[in-house]
């Protein structure tokens, strides 16, 4: 007899990638409001007090009106946790994925930013798809589907170092630090930054987005990385730059650093610039 | 937040009137809180290299550029009911290498988001132009304050296409002044 499989029907991952497409653009996650609401309330800068009002307006104006929180709506970035006792059923999960997408993001009235050619810039899908998909096999018999949409600005400003280890901790606050500093109001501070430690080059990138999906703030279950994410959260809010770029107190909300294990050699590092508009929801099946 | 909003309206602001003329330009100093009302542009990427093209080819533009304000913004399309989606600001660095020419035929300012070349401040020095930032990710908020929006070129840029827009008490931060002065940390003031 062989091992019982929960069959999940394809098209309820569509219902939901449509449904968070639409709500993720449009609702700035509680969290979210919440860490914006904290900072505008430590923060000093008249500007900078300015620019934090019309983000805690402009989520009130966007649920009450329906309209997305930013005109960038993102390139649709879906992880799928599959559990390795479910067994999808009625059509290919790529495909599920992108069926949402293209619904969601024309019932929605959201922008379709995404060209098939990189070097083609008159070359746009016209539905937003493809969806980037990142699939993990996990225990039991759901199926966890995060919608995660990534504006370009911030993405932009995200880097990937490979540091040598004897640049240890300080090399990794340092490389952080002045990459945000550069970066200045570019990427839409306040920021969320995600972070990947270790792991091998494309590992460290694929943790750093992972990384944000976390709910802001949490710390790291690991009290030595719950303790570097304060150290790059100061330093990061220590360079001034500031909502927008133009001073403050409040350059990054959160720091959230996943951390993996890596080669005696290897000191991967990758950071993904998050703007304040982090958006992101979660459905299990 | 009742507390946290009434701070903005305590908080001096300037009101200006689109087209903006040269001398209230130059009035404008780095840090000023201003709210625009009038008619302005939206263009961005694409829009900015069509642009260009007619220029080098010494063709007439289909936008008049004296006095006028270029927003970069690509929104989202309007939902039924209003005249426009989502509006906030795109990145500013990918249209320098344009913005000292529009400059140079009479543009006096743009909006955007982010830090600038060297060569755009020049520009906005030389020619008495503003460069604004609006707040990035407040696309709610500023579609608010568009009354109305028209394609009047390239309609098949979509998003990208250069729209007229008419807005009221549209929320800006005067970012670089005609006088070489910035509102952002880590620049010093043209020498």
């Amino acid at each position: 007899m062989g091992h019982r499989m929960r069959e999940v029907d394809v098209a309820e991952i569509t219902e939901a990638v449509a449904e968070m497409s639409r709500q993720s653009n449009t609702n700035l996650p509680g969290d979210v409001f919440a860490a914006l609401a904290d900072a505008r309330a430590r923060e000093t800068s008249p500007i900078a007090s300015e620019v934090l009002d019309q983000l805690l307006l402009n989520a009130e104006r966007a649920e009450a009106t329906g309209l997305p929180l930013c005109q960038d709506t993102g390139v649709a970035v879906v992880f799928v946790d599959l559990g390795q006792d479910a067994h999808l059923v009625g059509g290919g999960l790529q495909e599920a994925v992108d069926a949402g997408v293209r619904r969601g993001y024309e019932e929605g009235y959201l922008r379709k930013s995404v060209v098939r050619d990189p070097l083609d810039r008159s070359t746009n899908t016209g539905d937003n798809t493809p969806a980037v998909v990142h699939l993990r096999l996990v225990p039991g018999d759901r199926v966890t589907v995060h919608f995660a949409p990534k504006g370009g600005g911030s993405e932009n400003m995200s880097a990937l170092w490979m540091l040598t280890p004897s640049q240890g901790r300080q090399g990794v606050v340092e490389a952080i630090a002045a990459q945000i500093s550069a970066a200045g109001g570019m990427p839409c501070p306040p920021l969320v930054l995600g972070i990947g430690l270790g792991g091998t080059f494309e590992l460290s990138a694929l943790l750093a987005k992972r990384a944000l999906l976390r709910p802001l703030g949490e710390p790291s279950p690991l009290s030595e990385v719950a303790e570097l994410e304060r150290e790059v959260l100061e330093a990061v809010n220590a360079t001034g730059v500031g909502p927008m770029g133009l001073g403050g107190n409040t350059t990054a909300l959160a720091v959230h650093i996943e951390r993996h294990p890596c080669h005696i050699a290897s000191l991967p590092l990758a950071l993904n610039v998050q703007c304040h508009a982090a958006r992101h929801m979660t459905r299990v099946l | 937040m009742e507390q946290m909003r009434t701070t903005v309206t305590e908080r001096e602001i300037k009101k200006l009137t689109l087209p903006l003329d040269e001398k209230t330009a130059c009035s404008l100093r780095a840090g000023d809180v201003v709210h625009l009302t009038g008619p302005m542009y939206t263009a961005r990427d694409a829009a900015h290299a069509r642009l260009m093209e007619l220029i080098n080819r010494g063709e007439e533009l289909p936008i008049e550029l004296q006095d006028q304000v270029i927003y970069y913004c690509g929104p989202t399309p309007a939902p039924p009911g209003r005249p426009i989606g989502a509006a906030g600001p795109t990145t500013s660095y990918r249209m320098d290498d344009y913005a000292p020419e529009l400059h140079a035929r009479g543009l006096r300012a743009s909006i955007g988001k982010g830090n600038r070349s060297g060569h755009v401040r020049q520009a906005l020095r030389r020619h008495h132009g503003v460069y604004f930032v609006a707040v990035g990710g407040a696309g709610a908020l500023l579609s608010d304050r568009i009354l109305s929006a028209e394609v009047v070129a390239y309609p098949e840029l979509g998003p990208e296409a250069i729209r007229r827009l008419e807005v009221k008490d549209f929320p800006v931060i005067v970012a670089y002044d005609c006088l070489g002065g910035t509102a952002f940390v880590g620049e010093k003031p043209l020498a």
